[in-house]
């Protein structure tokens, strides 16, 4: 088939990902997108016209070698495939379910331009699961260099960073203040989109395969100071992700039933209360769930009450309801499109132009109502976009047991205890360079949320490899600090 | 994995523990507390940390039997290990030379009080120690209170060991006591005993630190689910605290957040002593 026209090619149709039926898996937490077969991954592979100047590469935040990877694949070299994935991006099992595609790679494809792009993220997952399932790339640990290296945080940003520097043949220790391993993509993205064994598959593999010396239970500034990791280190770097939560500044926050995403989300993936009461951990959300937001987080926060309310009561269908409250219109809505699709399709009530004015409650102190204002888009402001401004008189009162605030997070500034001439920004971010990831403190690198504030996975993972260089690099005596 | 090196029944639902966790106790002080999770379908609950011993890198937990997590922990025995113990965690105490204080524990409150009051002793101050429960079986460490105190009063609400009095009936003749000058007041204990402490103080304007216990998950900022209403807005427990000035909490709002998941709380506790039956059941079936 790799003598096909162009024409030919442009004909082929984008093919569907196979999901777990929309009614069945509003009961269940197992994964949604079930993945590509061997045919269907080669057949949408045969839809890449391998562009001379590949738009696609420049929209990917790390570069990966998507035509290179994609002819592989689709010459049925799975090993080469893995090869020309592994040169930029680690996690490809993990990239490929959650990237916001299509604003990236896809997002760049020329064929997305009249039709629709390839689809790069299903490929990728395709070979990324072919890798977690056959090794055909193994990770291998350089020389002993003698060098020792603390990364703090064990996100995408941290593991990554520790991956290379290892491979380097440096010593490195990995802090997690957690009782496990993965940051964000295990306590906070569900099961249902990223099935935690994918996770754990990576990282216990490269832990093992490098002799990484993971520390759980450490929490940096409070068991150790900066300062002191640096003492006994040559290097540190720091991706301790953006894991502070915000609520909004209205009436009855303090109610119970009003959580923030962050708890409700470790209640529910870290501590796995949806199987509560084998794991220990309890999470309550009544009849009717309120997630103010409409980001990533929000859907994720809102797709898993669905699913508490449905194992609630052991049926396939929620008697109950889970609804978004989002003060935009749908156009504006931040989140990656396949998770608003599946919302949609697993019954989530949208509510734009929506914003909550103040959380009403009983005499007990419960959560009882929300009270929102209509809001309408009003005039484009410097930036172009359309504010929204309150429509006056529109209140009113939406019946709700619990309210999930998921409106963006901070950096946790534990970290930067006693931490002396670290600069950070306002916003409380750590100040960085974005090409090498040197702060201002002499040997100590920051990449991923903590210097970017909440962004995505894939730019985390690029920021830990383009720091690990760096540092490489200077360990080496290649670079230095000035 | 996080060894027990030491096991004490101090009541018949109070238990001691050291555990070796060098890694908190090397930086430990008094007020901060841990975060402890059993096993791998544990909970992670917040303890404080009672004692430490940076040598041995142990430190000294001490927890009351209340529900499925408690219970389970102090059916464990030297030797055993649980899964994780993370810390040391929160703000320490604000040790210094105050004058005439008064330490007050209140059931399981006497475990975090003691290091208070033995280095607020330490710093010179005059330490007087209220101590509380609801009968006999339920006081203990009275003698280590008393070696780190210039007063001890010991009270118990039955009457059955000391005087028969809820803590604050000692306190309010202190207070009333112009000759003591009281100068500060800790209590750790019950939330309401915390409430009534502060409500005592108030009106002798006698600074009145307490030590909140708000249900918790990561202990470190996180979640935000261990929030606390104060006079000028919320404030995380786990980083913020978990001492505050007690006559700016709202009580009735850390008190109703508190019982949130009782129901919860119960149906694991019974889903547990089903569990333990069974396996009890089984262990019997094998001999
Ligand atoms: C619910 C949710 C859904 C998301 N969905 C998507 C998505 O679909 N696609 C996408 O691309 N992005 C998504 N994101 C964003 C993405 O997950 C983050 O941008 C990314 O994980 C950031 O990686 P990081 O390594 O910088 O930080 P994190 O993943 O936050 O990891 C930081 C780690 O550091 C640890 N840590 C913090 N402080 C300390 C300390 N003092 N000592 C020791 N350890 C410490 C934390 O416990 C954590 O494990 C989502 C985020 C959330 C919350
Ligand atoms: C900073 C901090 C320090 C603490 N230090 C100690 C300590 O040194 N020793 C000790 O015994 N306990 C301490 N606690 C309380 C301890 O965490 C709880 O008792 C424990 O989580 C109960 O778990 P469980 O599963 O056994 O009981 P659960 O089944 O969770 O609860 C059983 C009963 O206890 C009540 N309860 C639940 N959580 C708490 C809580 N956080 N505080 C008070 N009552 C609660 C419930 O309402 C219920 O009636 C501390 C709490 C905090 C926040
Ligand atoms: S890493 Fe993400 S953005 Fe880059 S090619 Fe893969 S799916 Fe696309
Ligand atoms: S832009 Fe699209 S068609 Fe061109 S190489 Fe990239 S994926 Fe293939
Ligand atoms: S326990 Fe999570 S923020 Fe305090």
């Amino acid at each position: 088939m790799t003598d096909m026209t162009t024409q030919q090619r442009m004909k082929i149709k984008r093919h569907e990902m196979p999901n777990q039926d929309q009614v069945v898996r509003r009961g269940n937490y197992t994964e949604v997108a079930l993945g590509y077969s061997e045919e269907t991954a080669k057949a949408e592979a045969e839809r890449c016209l391998q562009c001379k100047d590949p738009k696609c590469i420049s929209g990917c935040p790390v570069g990966v070698m998507i035509p290179q990877f994609i002819k592989a694949l689709r010459e049925g070299d799975m090993v080469k495939a893995v090869e020309w994935m592994k040169v930029k991006n680690n996690l490809p099992a993990i990239c490929g379910r959650v990237c916001p595609q299509e604003v990236q790679c896809e997002g760049n494809c020329i064929l997305g331009k009249k039709g629709e792009a390839v689809a790069i993220g299903r490929l990728e997952r395709f070979v990324g699961d072919y890798e977690l399932a056959h090794r055909t790339c193994p990770l291998v640990k350089a020389a002993d260099t003698g060098k020792k290296i603390a990364v703090v945080g064990s996100g995408p940003a941290g593991l990554t960073c520790a991956v290379d520097l290892a491979r380097e043949g440096h010593k490195v220790t990995l802090y997690e203040s957690l009782h496990g391993p993965g940051g964000v993509l295990v306590y906070g993205i569900p099961e249902f989109r990223l099935p935690k064994a994918v996770v754990h598959g990576e990282i216990s593999y490269a832990v093992d395969c490098l002799c990484i010396d993971l520390k759980t239970d450490h929490v940096i500034g409070r068991s150790f100071t900066l300062d002191e990791l640096l003492a006994e280190n040559d290097a540190v770097f720091l991706g301790t992700g953006a894991g502070l939560p915000s609520f909004m500044r209205i009436p009855g926050i303090n109610l119970n039933g009003v959580m923030s995403a962050n708890e409700f989300l470790t209640r529910v993936n870290l501590m796995k209360a949806y199987q509560f009461p084998d794991y220990d951990t309890p999470v309550r959300i009544g009849k009717k769930v309120a997630v103010i937001g409409a980001g990533n987080v929000a859907m994720d926060a809102v797709r898993c009450s669905k699913r508490l309310l449905s194992l609630q009561t052991g049926q396939g269908e929620a008697p109950g309801e889970a609804h978004i409250v989002y003060r935009r219109s749908k156009d504006e809505v931040p989140a990656r499109k396949e998770e608003v699709h599946h919302a949609e399709e697993e019954g989530v009530i949208f509510n734009f132009l929506t914003n909550p004015v103040e959380i009403i409650g009983n005499e007990k102190g419960a959560v009882t109502g929300l009270k929102c204002i209509k809001m309408q888009l009003g005039e484009p402001d410097k930036s172009g976009r359309r504010q929204p401004v309150p429509v006056e008189g529109s209140e009113f009162v939406m019946e709700v047991d619990t309210v999930i605030m998921a409106l963006g997070t901070n950096p946790n500034p534990i970290v930067f205890v006693d931490a002396e001439g670290l600069d950070r920004t306002k916003h409380g971010t750590a100040v960085a360079d974005t090409e090498t990831g040197r702060t201002k403190k002499k040997r100590v690198w920051a990449g991923g949320d903590v210097v970017t504030g909440a962004a995505t996975v894939i730019s985390a993972m690029g920021a830990g490899k383009r720091a690990a260089a760096d540092m490489n690099a200077f360990l080496k005596g290649e670079r230095t600090w000035e | 994995m996080y060894r027990i090196m030491k096991k004490e029944v101090l009541s018949d639902v109070v238990k001691l523990m050291e555990i070796e966790a060098p890694h908190v106790a090397r930086k430990a002080q008094a007020g901060q507390f841990v975060i402890v999770r059993i096993d791998e379908f544990g909970e992670r609950i917040p303890l404080t940390i009672a004692d430490f011993n940076r040598e041995a890198g142990t430190i000294t937990i001490i927890f009351q039997e209340l529900g499925k997590s408690t219970i389970q922990l102090g059916k464990l025995n030297v030797g055993d290990t649980i899964s994780s113990f993370a810390g040391p965690l929160g703000h320490p105490t604000e040790v210094k030379n105050y004058g005439t204080v008064v330490c007050m524990g209140g059931g399981v409150g006497v475990a975090p009080i003691y290091p208070i009051a033995r280095a607020l002793k330490e710093a010179g101050n005059t330490v007087i120690s209220i101590i509380g429960a609801r009968n006999k079986e339920l006081l203990f460490w009275e003698e280590k209170m008393r070696a780190v105190s210039d007063e001890l009063v010991v009270c118990t609400d039955d009457g059955s060991h000391g005087r028969k009095s809820l803590v604050t009936e000692p306190l309010k003749e202190l207070l009333e006591n112009r000759d003591k000058k009281v100068s500060h007041v800790w209590a750790i204990g019950p939330a309401v005993m915390m409430k009534f402490v502060t409500l005592t103080t108030k009106p002798y304007d006698v600074p009145t630190t307490v030590s909140l216990n708000t249900i918790m998950i990561d202990g470190t900022g996180m979640c935000g689910g261990c929030r606390v209403l104060l006079e000028d807005g919320a404030q995380f427990v786990c980083v913020d605290g978990p001492e505050f000035n007690g006559h700016k909490v709202n009580w009735d709002s850390l008190l109703s957040r508190l019982s949130f998941y009782k129901d919860e709380e119960k149906k694991a506790m019974e889903h547990y002593a089903h569990k333990c039956r069974l396996e009890s059941a089984a262990a019997k079936g094998e001999k």
